[in-house]
């Protein structure tokens, strides 16, 4: 109840900022745009190999940095205001990021409609499916990324971030697939949640949805949102007296 | 209303432990506006944010509200008002919507919600400011908003660090009339932090004068005065109990 009340207030507070919406899945749109044709053209995969991979890389960034508006809550007193009524301390963590998952969903609509634009064709199923584990994948990298914005100091947040999410964005094989990297890198790969999960959405938009990967995707997908939410709540209780 | 005995807060830092505050024995009475008295860095914000449940005593035990400050901190919240030193507000946030959260946070519905909103913006004369943005706000209305937003659930205390710090003259009285004006209404008890002599001499029934965490010197502003002298002030109070007067450090 208290997290429907706090998601509603963050989304109509975030909506009411839509530039904010729009660059937050900008880097994602241009890959699309500007690699996507290239990409799709070169032979190492299609559309439905691309855009998976593209929604990943917009969970990263776009859940990812979620934590950023925490340290601004931090430093104008908002957040010791809301942790001084009654509210659960899971509340005051889940709103936010039940506002986050919505963000994302939106963006990550209107990048597979583009795709489609560009010549996407994934069976709709498949497209709802993989949808689906991208929320979990973001709710889990909200969380994560609040209670990392709440252990450490505001300036270091924005640069910290930025600097771990890129790794994490190539180590996951959103953009070219890691059935082409060398055996280290596969590995390396496969210790990230990531890449399980874009495997995941490729199987889902092949229309693959039993496929061994399709299964691992989504439950690597669920343990990894129940871990984070989990982790991000202790953080947030840890805070109290 | 307030118990707290052997209250005490540590900080550790990488350049060694800091005694924020050091084995505070605090006793609020119902009803009473109490005055916390001392310098910057006395320590003033960090006993606030324990008696709030914001932050957790390395030492000794308190009661706030009628409940256990680390048993029940939920219990705690719900009876208790905080407004603190820094705002309530990003610069962004709508006046009203942000209320009107704070409301629902302490369990009121949609509709209790909004006339509850309406009814506090309009006893701190902020009734046609709801729609506007904290950056708009003059530091008065600012100030006055932050307290609104304490008293949203009808606390039976309210905790506010330095509620004048940065405001006109006549801003500051206002504020004191409202402070005095929800005691006589509601019997609201009030435990407010200050550096300025002439708030805890205006406004408190009571001081605690605090300084490097501990409470220097205790009583009525008229008895703390005349224990130093007939024509004594506040200042000299200050003066003769931390062996400094507050003025320097008030203007740091
Ligand atoms: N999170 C923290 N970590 C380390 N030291 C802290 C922390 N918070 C406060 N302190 C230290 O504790 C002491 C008391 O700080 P506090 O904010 O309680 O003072 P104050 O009386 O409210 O001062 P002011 O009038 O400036 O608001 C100061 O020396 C301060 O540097
Ligand atoms: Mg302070």
């Amino acid at each position: 109840m208290t997290t429907l009340v706090l998601a509603r207030h963050y989304v109509r507070q975030t909506f009411r900022v839509k530039a904010a919406l729009v660059f937050g899945a900008l880097q994602p749109v241009l890959f699309l745009v500007l690699f996507g044709p290239l990409f799709a053209r070169s032979g190492v995969g299609s559309w439905e190999v691309l855009v998976p991979g593209l929604l990943v890389q917009l969970g990263l960034l776009s859940a990812g940095m979620s934590g950023f508006g925490i340290v601004f809550d931090q430093k104008f007193g908002v957040l010791e205001r809301l942790r001084v009524t009654p509210a659960s301390r899971m509340s005051l963590l889940l709103g936010r990021v039940a506002k986050d998952v919505l963000v994302l969903l939106v963006q990550a609509v209107a990048l597979v409609g583009l795709g489609y634009a560009f010549g996407l064709r994934a069976p709709l199923p498949g497209v709802l499916l993989g949808l689906a584990l991208l929320l979990l994948l973001a709710a889990a990298l909200a969380a994560l990324s609040y209670a990392v914005a709440l252990s450490l100091n505001q300036e270091m947040f924005a640069p910290l971030m930025s600097t771990v999410l890129v790794p994490l964005i190539l180590l996951s094989g959103a953009l070219l697939p890691m059935s082409l990297a060398p055996g280290w890198l596969d590995v390396l790969s496969r210790l990230t949640p990531f890449r399980y999960v874009v495997d995941g959405l490729r199987a889902l938009f092949a229309g693959h949805y039993t496929a061994p990967d399709a299964l691992l995707g989504a439950g690597v997908a669920a343990l990894f949102a129940v871990a984070g939410i989990a982790a991000a709540t202790r953080r947030f209780h840890h805070e109290n007296a | 209303m307030i118990h707290a005995r052997g209250l005490s807060r540590t900080f550790t830092t990488k350049t060694g432990p800091v005694e924020a505050v050091r084995r505070l024995d605090i006793d609020v009475a119902a009803g009473e506006i109490v005055g916390f008295l001392g310098p910057n860095g006395a320590g003033k914000t960090t006993t606030l944010r324990m008696l709030t449940t914001l932050l957790r005593p390395t030492g000794g035990t308190a009661t706030v509200a009628g409940h256990d400050l680390t048993a029940e901190p939920a219990k705690v919240r719900r009876r208790i008002g905080y407004v603190p030193q820094g705002g309530t507000m990003g610069p962004g946030a709508l006046l009203g919507e942000e209320l009107e959260l704070q409301a629902r946070l302490y369990g009121m519905g949609a509709t209790a919600a909004r006339d509850r909103v309406a009814e506090v913006l309009e006893s701190l004369d902020l009734a046609d400011l709801a729609a506007r943005p904290a950056a708009s706000l003059s530091g008065g209305q600012r100030r006055r908003a932050d307290i609104a937003m304490g008293l949203l659930h009808a606390p039976a205390l309210l905790f506010l660090d330095e509620p004048t710090t940065g405001l006109d003259p006549r801003a500051r009285a206002a504020l004191w009339d409202d402070v005095r004006r929800l005691r006589a209404e509601r019997g609201l008890t009030v435990f407010l932090s200050t550096h300025y002599l002439d708030e805890a001499d205006a406004l408190c029934d009571r001081l605690l004068i605090v300084d490097g965490g501990r409470v220097a010197g205790a009583g009525t502003p008229a008895a703390l005065k005349a224990e130093i002298g007939p024509a004594a002030t506040l200042d000299d109070v200050f003066l003769s109990l931390t062996g400094r007067p507050l003025r320097a450090e008030a203007a740091a």
